[in-house]
């Protein structure tokens, strides 16, 4: 099919609800959605210090290079712009993207701080996680998430960071939607949103998500059409997970019912001002503060945080069986 | 007259569907016209894939040719 923008007659490369787009219309389409986002949403402010999060996937490649452009063209300081990327140790998987990211990084001049699982806690996730999970039956995206958000965390506020920016898109928020409804956890959902969690603390670094309202379809296409080297990476536990049920069924209703993912978007965000102060009262009320973790001092519920849980269960384990 | 609308019911493309996910090359006796049709036979969701030919991605109403070269480049990356 044609494009059907403004009598434009290139052949079509997607079929939105509202028509087809040819490259040039959907590039442009899709840039205006990502910089619109971060305006209505105030992701960014001139002073923003802004690490990027990034994997060498499509989402990160696009994320990165359009912050790069929203940096550009609002004459933010662009030293104020770096990447940081967590090696988790997953076998044909990580090294790839790694390398993608890096050539893009060098091609961009993005400086880029590298950290891992491996260095951190002494493991990588593949040798770590067999371990833990004897324990604690918890699966690899479990241990994956604790270790991931905690380096986030520690290495961005570390570079000096006021913004975390994330590549997550429209199908990661809705299936996140999802799952918290299944599982009936409110509190988690007031965490969602745009600019995730509920309340500024100086020791977390506040994560924005600018591919907010676009879908992995648009994003992969974006990448394609815009050149970058995206090589077919999908993380090998992802079958493992609970998202992964969830990310099906989404994509199964959304081809059958057209506009899915965005109704569920749109209808979280009517209500997530009303999540977010619910949860910003129960935790007034049980007057919830956030602690130092006596073991790493990185910030924590509890006296440890879950990230030296997990490596606490993954020593004694080793220790319990001599394999050291 | 019979026998010639058998025929035509019975044309078929021959179509070569890469899939990037599984690395996989598969030989379609396509029996539609579209590749919203191919999508369907190969039991492929649209969802979850851009169709490209020749390097250039098609929308789901475009028709096929026989001895078409398709890939289809799956659009979920990450964990």
């Amino acid at each position: 099919m044609d494009c059907g923008k403004n009598n434009c007659k290139e052949n079509g490369v997607i079929t939105l609800q509202h028509g087809t787009l040819c490259k040039g219309h959907f590039i442009s389409y899709f840039e205006d959605k990502v910089f619109k986002t971060m305006n209505k949403f105030q992701l960014f402010s001139r002073d923003d210090k802004v690490c990027v999060a990034a994997s060498g996937g499509k989402d990160s490649l696009t994320v990165l290079y359009l912050t790069k452009k929203y940096f550009e063209k609002n004459n933010f300081p662009i030293y104020n712009l770096n990447a940081l990327i967590i090696d988790e140790g997953i076998a044909d998987y990580r090294e790839k993207t790694l390398a993608d990211l890096q050539e893009f990084c060098d091609t961009y001049k993005i400086p880029l701080t590298i950290a891992s699982f491996e260095e951190s806690f002494g493991k990588t996730l593949d040798q770590a996680f067999p371990i833990i999970n004897k324990e604690t039956g918890k699966k690899p995206c479990n241990v994956c998430g604790v270790w991931r958000r905690y380096l986030l965390n520690k290495h961005a506020r570390a570079l000096g960071a006021t913004k975390l920016v994330t590549g997550h898109n429209l199908d990661d928020e809705s299936q996140a939607v999802l799952m918290n409804m299944f599982k009936a956890n409110t509190k988690l959902a007031a965490k969602l949103g745009p600019i995730s969690g509920v309340e500024d603390h100086a020791a977390f670094v506040r994560r924005v998500k600018p591919l907010y309202l676009c879908s992995e379809k648009e994003t992969r296409l974006y990448t394609f059409l815009k050149g970058f080297k995206v090589e077919y990476t999908e993380c090998p536990n992802v079958v493992q997970s609970y998202r992964g049920e969830v990310r099906d069924l989404l994509n199964e209703f959304e081809a059958k019912y057209p506009g899915t993912k965005s109704g569920i978007i749109n209808s979280f965000l009517d209500l997530l001002p009303t999540l977010k102060e619910k949860e910003l009262t129960r935790l007034s009320d049980k007057k919830t503060t956030v602690k130092k973790c006596e073991l790493c001092a990185e910030p924590s519920n509890g006296k440890i945080c879950n990230a030296c849980k997990l490596q606490n269960t993954m020593k004694a384990r080793l220790e319990a069986k001599n394999v050291e | 007259m019979i026998g010639l609308l058998g025929d035509d019911l019975e044309r078929k493309m021959n179509i070569t569907v890469i899939n990037e996910k599984t690395n996989e090359k598969l030989k379609v006796d396509f029996l539609g016209t579209t590749v919203a049709e191919l999508l369907k036979q190969v039991q492929v969701n649209k969802e979850t894939v851009l169709v490209a030919r020749n390097n250039e991605i098609l929308t789901a109403d475009v028709a096929l040719q026989d001895n078409d070269l398709i890939t289809l480049l799956s659009v979920i990356s990450g964990g």
